[in-house]
């Protein structure tokens, strides 16, 4: 039976996967050729603004929808050709009908972490199995001493994929030469950083290799239980891994006497509960014991004193998932990718201004420019690339003109960012680093446990300067009062989440000093962003009159009759940005300093 | 489900976990899934059923965004406001939503009951963004505030159904 392969990812269910595979269904039975193809429904393949996505004979199929799903199955299916209008086109506009290998999106990448995604229907163990799954915990159990696992993951050179890069191996020894009869190891799946979902497509996509990557830490160290940290906004992920574990479980790959050895160790999902911080190790502790989610002062540091004081082995989604490879190939075969500090490879998830977005999984060391233009195709709209953001509320933005730096741990920490765990926001010309830095500073005040003072009150007084710069009624010296408090809540924050929570800050400032500058002496917000600095205003040579925007403005600032031209009063304006959304005819644009009621201005 | 067989499914659940108190956050999480919100009757029983002070369970509460202490609408609209969604409008988009609705700020719920507008972070489909969840599954992605005034019309007709069908809340 040939295999059609349906993309169930959370993006693609989102845009119709479902009702492309019922579809399908009904078409495969119509045709009577229900008998000759299985659907499989996978994790996510990757190229999320595309899809859904469906694969048959190699071929990929992009964009689908029930009637497309009817052409392909009467024209390819029955007649054999292929429908050239649902086939991905190259960046040069040429179809292709092996994307995976042809388009650039795909073919540049080397999939380890990712290496069922797309593939394998995550619901099913035996697919996994087939796939080679839980070979390496075999293996492990029947060939290798706890000791030996741990120098293979050592010699690999595998870094926490969380953020941090601290080495796995070293880790796992530190875990395993702790005497004590009771151990544990975790998963941190809480993914707190807003705008990276590579750990949720694993988790959906791929759970198996995450229970696999577990059990192989847990007989490293010699722990007994282990517990997946998820958070509430993954419900599908929840979902599959449930499932997963109860078939692992039957299986024999989790509980009692894993695979007829005396090694046993099983595994609960505890749910977050929404708070950013709890992705920091030590209030994930807290957290998974029922507490609130406050963190601690380390050392001692989990491995020495973790779960109710017992030592445990905290690792995150994406460095689980590399272990039972790392088993399978061997240590200096994943060294042959990535850079002698930061080996292997990386999955990073493109959002924002970024023609591509969706997930990608590439040798560290790529340079962010391949990674932007050459994989994710380039910035919409003709739009030029400002900034890159990496590591969310704990990182900072690169700008433009730092994009051929490679990326791996060292160079972005040079750069004043972090790797963080892999979402990648991608800014342009439209995007105020002002306004950036205040977002982010937003959430962090927002997210603080309050537990430490520099943090509660560092950002909080750090957010008020930034929201004044925005308003138009900075100072001069304010611009330098912020940097000041940056490095004292850098300096001076119990946790990681108020140590890091300065960099956006601190990077805006490094390589956008002059915007802020802008912002504070001529009262300008140089990218149109900061609503207090702007006003909308009607071209009059562009308006038609069509009435459009008229309609749309919630607050009745608009006048004008159809086929004439159409006026903003500015003391109505609430700034929505409705009427320019929808006039067709771009005769709404912005301008900064804003304009008072009845002021003109001058033509752009 | 009226109120009662809702505690009985809090129960049954927390006897499924053993009345761990260690489990105190899932149980949370069933509690608002039955009754969408955390009375303070509901947060009692809980302490009392686990074995732990009532001021331990209102101090998990408190300290997770997850859980509402106040009531909130029967249709829960949630906007992401994450980083993907907010360079791409989703400020916006929230705004358009509470003015659609008549409500000042997120939270609030409508005067019959059935909408609040909530801010959440992000929901992992950062590629769709900016990207809207409405009551339990349905999901809203690419969305513009020029979007908005269909999408509340077309929540209103269920609203209004759910209404007539005197589904209890
Ligand atoms: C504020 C804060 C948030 C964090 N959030 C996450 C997260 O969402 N996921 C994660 O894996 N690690 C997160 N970390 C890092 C963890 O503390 C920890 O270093 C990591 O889970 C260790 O796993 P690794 O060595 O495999 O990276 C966070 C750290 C801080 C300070
Ligand atoms: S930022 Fe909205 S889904 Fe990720």
């Amino acid at each position: 039976m040939k295999e059609i392969r349906v993309c169930a990812g959370g993006a693609c269910i989102a845009s119709g996967a479902f009702s492309v595979r019922d579809a399908l269904l009904k078409e495969l039975k119509e045709k009577g050729l229900d008998g000759q193809y299985k659907i499989v429904e996978t994790g996510c393949m990757g190229m999320c603004s595309r899809g859904p996505f469906m694969v048959v004979d190699g071929v990929v199929y992009a964009k689908l929808n029930e009637r497309a799903v009817k052409e392909i199955v009467d024209s390819h299916l029955v007649g054999g050709k292929v429908v050239e209008k649902y086939l991905m086109a190259l960046p040069e506009g040429q179809k292709v009908k092996e994307a995976f290998k042809e388009h650039p999106f795909f073919s540049r990448q080397v999939k380890i972490v990712t290496r069922n995604l797309g593939k394998i229907d995550p619901k099913s163990i035996d697919d996994y199995i087939d796939r080679g799954g839980y070979k390496a915990l075999e293996k492990v159990l029947k060939e290798m001493k706890p000791q030996d696992v741990i120098e293979e993951i050592k010699n690999s050179g595998l870094r926490g994929r969380g953020g941090a890069g601290f080495p796995t191996g070293l880790k796992w020894e530190f875990a395993a030469k702790q005497k004590s009869d009771r151990k544990f190891v975790v998963c941190n799946a809480d993914e707190g950083d807003p705008g990276a979902f590579m750990d949720r497509a694993v988790l959906e996509g791929d759970p198996h290799s995450v229970l696999e990557g577990m059990a192989i830490a847990a007989y490293a160290i010699g722990a007994q239980q282990g517990y997946i940290y998820v958070r509430a906004e993954y419900p599908l992920a929840i979902e599959r891994l449930t499932v997963a574990i109860d078939q692992a479980r039957r299986r024999g790959f989790l509980g009692k006497n894993i695979l007829g050895t005396d090694f046993s160790f099983d595994i609960q999902i505890r749910i977050g509960a929404g708070a950013f911080v709890c992705g920091e190790e030590t209030a994930l502790m807290a957290s998974i014991m029922g507490e609130r989610g406050q963190p601690r002062v380390r050392p001692p540091y989990p491995v020495e004193k973790g779960l109710w004081g017992y030592p445990t082995v905290i690792n995150n989604v994406e460095t689980l998932a590399n272990i039972a490879w790392i088993i399978n190939n061997g240590w200096r075969e994943f060294r042959k990718y990535g850079t002698e500090k930061s080996p292997g490879t990386k999955v990073f998830a493109l959002a924002g201004k970024i023609n591509n977005t969706g997930l990608v999984e590439v040798p560290l060391g790529i340079t962010l420019r391949e990674l932007i233009y050459d994989i994710g195709g380039g910035i919409p709209g003709g739009k030029k690339l400002k900034a890159v953001q990496t590591g969310g509320p704990s990182g900072g933005v690169i700008p433009a003109d730092k994009i051929d730096t490679p990326i791996d741990y060292e160079s972005l920490t040079a750069l004043g960012t972090i790797m963080g765990s892999g979402g990648i926001i991608v800014l342009d010309e439209d995007d105020c680093m002002v306004d950036v830095a205040k977002f982010f500073l937003e959430f962090t005040v927002h997210e603080s446990c309050g537990k430490c003072t520099p943090c509660r009150e560092g950002t909080r007084a750090m957010y008020e300067i930034l929201d004044r710069i925005s308003k138009g009624e900075g100072t001069m010296e304010d611009i330098d009062a912020l940097e000041e408090l940056a490095v004292v809540v850098k300096e001076t924050s119990l946790c990681g989440l108020g140590q890091t929570a300065p960099n956006p800050v601190l990077t805006t400032l490094r390589y956008f000093r002059e915007e802020y500058e802008i912002h504070v002496k001529e009262k300008r917000c140089p990218a149109k962003k900061c609503r207090d600095l702007i006003s909308y205003v009607i071209d009059p040579k562009a308006c038609t009159g069509c009435t459009a925007c008229k309609i749309v403005c919630p607050t009745g600032a608009i006048e004008g009759e159809l086929n004439k031209l159409h006026y903003i009063h500015q003391d109505l304006c609430i700034k929505c940005g409705s009427c320019m959304d929808v006039c067709r005819f771009d005769a709404v644009f912005k301008v900064s300093p804003p304009i008072k009621e009845d002021e003109k201005v001058q033509s752009s | 489900m009226d109120r009662d067989k809702r505690f009985e499914a809090l129960e049954a659940y927390m006897k499924e976990i053993n009345y761990d108190p260690s489990m105190l956050i899932n149980v949370l999480h069933r509690a608002q899934q039955l009754f969408l919100w955390l009375p303070k009757d509901v947060m009692e029983f809980i302490a009392q059923k686990l074995r732990i002070p009532k001021s331990k369970v209102m101090g998990v509460v408190t300290f997770y965004n997850f859980f509402s202490t106040k009531p909130v609408g029967r249709i829960q609209i949630k906007v992401c406001l994450g980083t993907a969604c907010y360079v791409k409008g989703g400020d916006r988009v929230m705004e358009r939503f509470l003015e659609e609705l008549g409500l000042k700020e997120e939270g609030q719920v409508t005067p019959d009951g059935m909408f609040s507008v909530h801010a959440v972070r992000c929901v992992g489909a950062c590629s769709m963004a900016p990207v809207v969840l409405i009551g339990d599954s349905d999901f809203y992605g690419r969305m513009s505030p020029d979007k908005v005034p269909r999408l509340v019309k077309k929540y209103k007709r269920l609203a209004e159904q759910m209404v007539k069908e005197g589904e209890p809340s």
